[in-house]
Parts: C-alpha cells; structure tokens; sequence
C-alpha cells in the first residue's frame, strides 16, 4: 500500500508541472519573442533570443504612453472601489439590520440585477450620460458603482450575519447615532470581506474594456484601450506588438506576486457564496 | 434600522441613485426604445414588434447566435472537465500544488483583450512554425477558417478560465471530511468508488456554481471574440454580444441594436434562473 502511493506520487506530480508548462507557454513565448527583431523571429519563434534587444519594449513604451495609461487606470480603478466599497457596505449593513418585507425587496432588485448583461443597457446608457455630458472618467466611476454595488452589497449583507447585533445596542448606549456606529464599530469587522470586495473589482475594473471604450476620450484612455489601438496599428509587427502586450500585463503580475494569498482567497469567496 | 427611518434610506440612497440611473432605467428605456425607431437622441415612430420582426430575417444575427450557442455549450463542458480535474490534481498534496495552482490561476488577472492578442500571436505566428517543425498540416492557417477561428475561441477561454473553476472546485473539495474518505477506504472502496460517491456528491453544489458561471459567462464573451478573431473571416466568428455592438456602434441602429440587447437578456435571463433550478433540484435528489 505504502509502496503503491510512493509509485503514485511522481507520476501525478510530472503530470501537473507539464500541464503547468503548457499553461504558461503562451506567456513564455510572448516574452521571448519580444526581445526579438522581426526577422529572428521569422527563423525561430521557439527559442530564446540570439541577442536580446529591448529597443521594442523602448518603442511599444512611447507609442502606448504608457505612464499616462498606467495613471488612468490606477486612478479610475482605485476611485471605483473606494467608492463602491464606502456605498455598498453602508447599503449592506442598513439592509441588514432592517428585517422588513421592503428591506428584503430592495436585496432582491440588487441580486437580479447581476443577472442582466451589460450589453442589454450600454446602447441606453451611453446615450443618456452623453447627453449629459457624463462621457468621462467620472461618469465611468459612477457607472463601476452602478454595476459593481450589486455583488458587494450582497457579499456584505451575507458577512453581517455574523456581526452581533448586541454590537450595536451597546454603541446606542453609549450615545453613538446610526453613522458612528456604522464607522467606528461594524465597518471595521467587514474589514475581511472589503478586501475580497476590493479584490474581485481590480479585477474587473482593471481589465474592463467594452464600457471603458464606449465612455472615455483617447487623453483618457485606461491600459487595455491604448493596447487595443497599439494593437491595432502593428497588425503585422507581432515584435513590437508583443512588446508592447508585455508591458501591459507586468503591473498585473506584480500586483499578483504581491496579493496572491488575498487573490485566490477572494476570488473563492466571491464565486462561491 | 426601520423603514421610517431617514438614516435607513440615507445608507442606501447612493446605491439606488447609481442601480437606477446606471442599470434599471436604462433598461427599461432600452426595452421601450426597441419598439421604435429610436436613433440615439429621439424617436418620432412606434414600430411594434418590426425590430424583432426583422430580427428573425437577419442571417448574420442568427448565425452569430447560434456560433454562441455552440461555443457555449463546448466551453463550459471543458471549463467543467479541466477546472475539475486542475483542482483534483491539486489537492492531491503534491510538493508543486501551491505554485501549480498560481500558474493555473494566473490567466484570470489578465483581460480576455490582451490574452486574445497573446493568443491570436500564438496562433498565427507560432502554429505555423510548430506545424513545419512537426510536420503537422493542420497546424497551418490557424484564425483564417470559422472553424479554427471558433476552436481558437475555445481553446483561449477554457485556458484563461479553468484555473478559476478550478478555485470554486477546490474550494468544494477540501470541506469534504477526510474521514469520510477514510471510512470508504477502510469499507473496500476503489478510488473510483471513493470519488463518484462520495466526492462527487458532495461536489454538486459547486456544478450549480460553475455551471452557472461559465455558461453565462461564455455566453457574453465579446473581448476575446474582438481581440482573436474581431469576428472573422466574413463574420464566421462573431459572437452575439460582438453582433450587437456592431449592430449599434457601428451601423448606428441604435433601436436595432437594442431589440437584439433585450432578446440577448432573455437568453442570459433563462440560462440563469433554469439552470440554477435544476441543479437546486438535482442536488435535493443526491
């Protein structure tokens, strides 16, 4: 028996880091070939780079303006989910602590919300903020909110359970009012769950690009427009182009590197419940 | 909190502002547009249902419609089978199940845009060396047909989401008790026993959840579809959600569009609620 599962082992653990290797090849390839002129890359596309030349990561670096996109991405990401986890974990909470026939209807229009697709009211939707002049970064933040506060207030409404609500006849005792209790005493313990809130929309966010594309102006535009453009204009120049795409998934990996433990945990959390 | 209470609606009140300018009205905006000729800006005509009337015409719409279909029932049958079987793989205590799992997991950080450029790379401009390399035809003018076009789609999306699949799987596998298992073992289960009844019945609930998931979610795809294929050759490739966008950003037939939108909802809408029925059902059952 003992012999039967050291034989098992090897095998199983072979079989993982090939299929690894399969995973990643793609990723492997991309950054090879990146190093590489367009001609070397026509003789070997497999192999490592002969003399590796970083003036494609020069070049894909000025044509996307790249700080500029890395700055608007930050900052439409980073606005969006402050905001969307102050308003939603309010929400949360007040429908929580309401047990009433109303309460649970508003949870429910949140919760079938998700449901609907977002191309079933992006045509609307960028007409109406257009006509009022919303088509911008701002809009954008408030649209995240609009799309993002359904999950995050579900998340929230779920993580309330746990939180006793002895918790908030002592902060009324002590002559706290609705806001400062909310604040001081139960917004700190939903601390997990705003991190698995905050982790599920970077990755959204950061990533979106159908509603980013139809909101934002060119000056404006997020990692994943100026990619689409840059894309677009090296159709046949897949050495500058996949510098260019190697670039763009760097701030990723490394916010990978950093949060992996986070990462994984809300992205469970958040698919499963 | 009550209903009466200022603060009950005030704690909700930027939520609601947002759901209901962002997503109700416009909604139900585009629902009652879809009925008229509606351009963007104003509407002079109701037209009843000639929209989706026309809809029924529209060889491309319906081509694109059923391309999805078939695209989303292959994917989420290998979403299923890979995302399974990364995640019985790797909790199976290996040295390599923490760093596995990360490679596994990497794809889903990155947006289906840039993946469909790395892959439509590896597609061109990979597969044809590898074919001569290996001698293997099939390899050349990958994304030039509707079928390689709709395999390269597939083969993208089950790679970039199996490893999250796989993250519900294990999420799953690992609240199964180890005495359970044990108690099989010592009863004379084989580990095929083990896993079809004991394992997988206390798997199903997650089937509900990546079910779900990746049947919607493949659904809706439209960055892959723009960044692989932009739909091509001669739209063989192009997916609804790619259709609608066209339809409405592009040919600016902004009530057109939107009657294809709502008809996309219903689809998604039913796809939803009838499979998270039955597999509430199937579970009751096991």
């Amino acid at each position: 028996m003992e012999q039967k599962r050291k034989k098992k082992l090897p095998v199983l653990e072979i079989l993982g880091i090939l299929l690894a290797l399969v995973w990643v090849s793609p990723f492997y390839l991309m950054v090879v070939n990146a190093f590489k002129t367009n001609r070397e890359m026509f003789e070997d596309v497999l192999g490592l780079p002969s003399e590796a030349t970083v003036d494609n990561f020069v070049q894909a670096y000025i044509d996307l303006n790249f700080l500029n996109a890395l700055f608007n991405s930050t900052l439409i990401t980073t606005v969006s989910i402050i905001i969307i986890i102050i308003f939603s974990s309010m929400a949360g909470y007040a429908l929580a602590r309401n047990k009433s026939k109303t309460s649970n209807a508003i949870l429910l229009v949140f919760v079938a919300a998700m449901l609907i697709p977002f191309q079933a009211v992006m045509i609307t939707l960028t007409s109406f903020f257009g006509s009022m002049n919303l088509l911008n970064s701002g809009g954008l933040i408030f649209m995240y909110l609009g799309f993002g506060s359904s999950l995050a207030i579900f998340l929230y409404h779920g993580a309330m359970k746990s939180v006793p609500l002895t918790l908030d006849e002592a902060a009324k005792i002590d002559g706290a009012n609705k806001f400062q209790t909310f604040w001081y005493i139960i917004f700190p313990l939903l601390k997990p769950i705003s991190v698995t809130v905050a982790i599920l929309n970077v990755i959204w966010i950061w990533n979106d690009f159908l509603l980013p594309s139809l909101v934002l102006s060119s000056s404006e535009a997020t990692i994943p427009l100026r990619m689409f453009s840059f894309f677009g204009e090296y159709t046949r120049q897949w050495h500058l182009a996949l510098a260019g795409l190697t670039i763009a998934i760097i701030p990723v990996i490394i916010f990978y590197f950093f949060a992996q433990k986070q990462i994984i945990k809300g992205v469970s959390e958040g698919a499963v419940k | 909190m009550r209903n009466k209470d200022l603060t009950f609606w005030l704690f909700l009140a930027p939520v609601i502002l947002a759901l209901g300018a962002v997503v109700v009205i416009p909604l139900l905006a585009g629902f009652f547009y879809s009925f008229t000729d509606w351009n963007g800006l104003t509407f002079n005509n109701f037209l009843g249902l000639e929209h989706y009337l026309r809809l029924l015409d529209d060889g491309r719409f319906l081509s694109s419609l059923w391309f999805t279909i078939q695209f989303s029932v292959v994917t989420v049958v290998l979403l299923n089978v890979f995302g399974l079987g990364l995640a019985l793989l790797v909790t199976q205590k290996l040295k390599s199940s923490n760093l596995l799992r990360t490679i596994f997991f990497m794809p889903n950080l990155i947006g289906g845009l840039i993946l469909g450029f790395i892959w439509q790379f590896i597609f061109i401009g990979v597969f044809s060396d590898l074919g001569d390399l290996l001698g293997i035809a099939g390899l050349d003018g990958w994304l030039t047909t509707g079928t390689t076009g709709f395999w390269g789609l597939v083969i993208l999306t089950t790679w970039q989401l199996a490893g999250y699949i796989m993250i519900i799987y294990i999420a799953y596998l690992q609240s199964i008790p180890e005495e359970l298992l044990e108690a099989a073992k010592v009863d004379g289960a084989s580990p095929f026993q083990r896993f079809r009844n004991v394992t997988f019945p206390l798997v199903a609930p997650a089937f509900t959840i990546s079910m779900f998931l990746t049947l919607s979610t493949s659904f809706k795809i439209y960055d892959q579809n723009l960044a692989l294929t932009d739909g091509g050759p001669f739209n063989s490739t192009e997916m609804v959600a790619m259709n609608i966008v066209y339809t409405a950003f592009s040919s600016n037939e902004m009530a057109y569009g939107q009657a294809k939108a709502i008809i996309f909802f219903v689809f998604v809408a039913i796809i939803a609620v009838s499979q998270v029925y039955y597999n509430k059902k199937k579970e009751v059952e096991m």
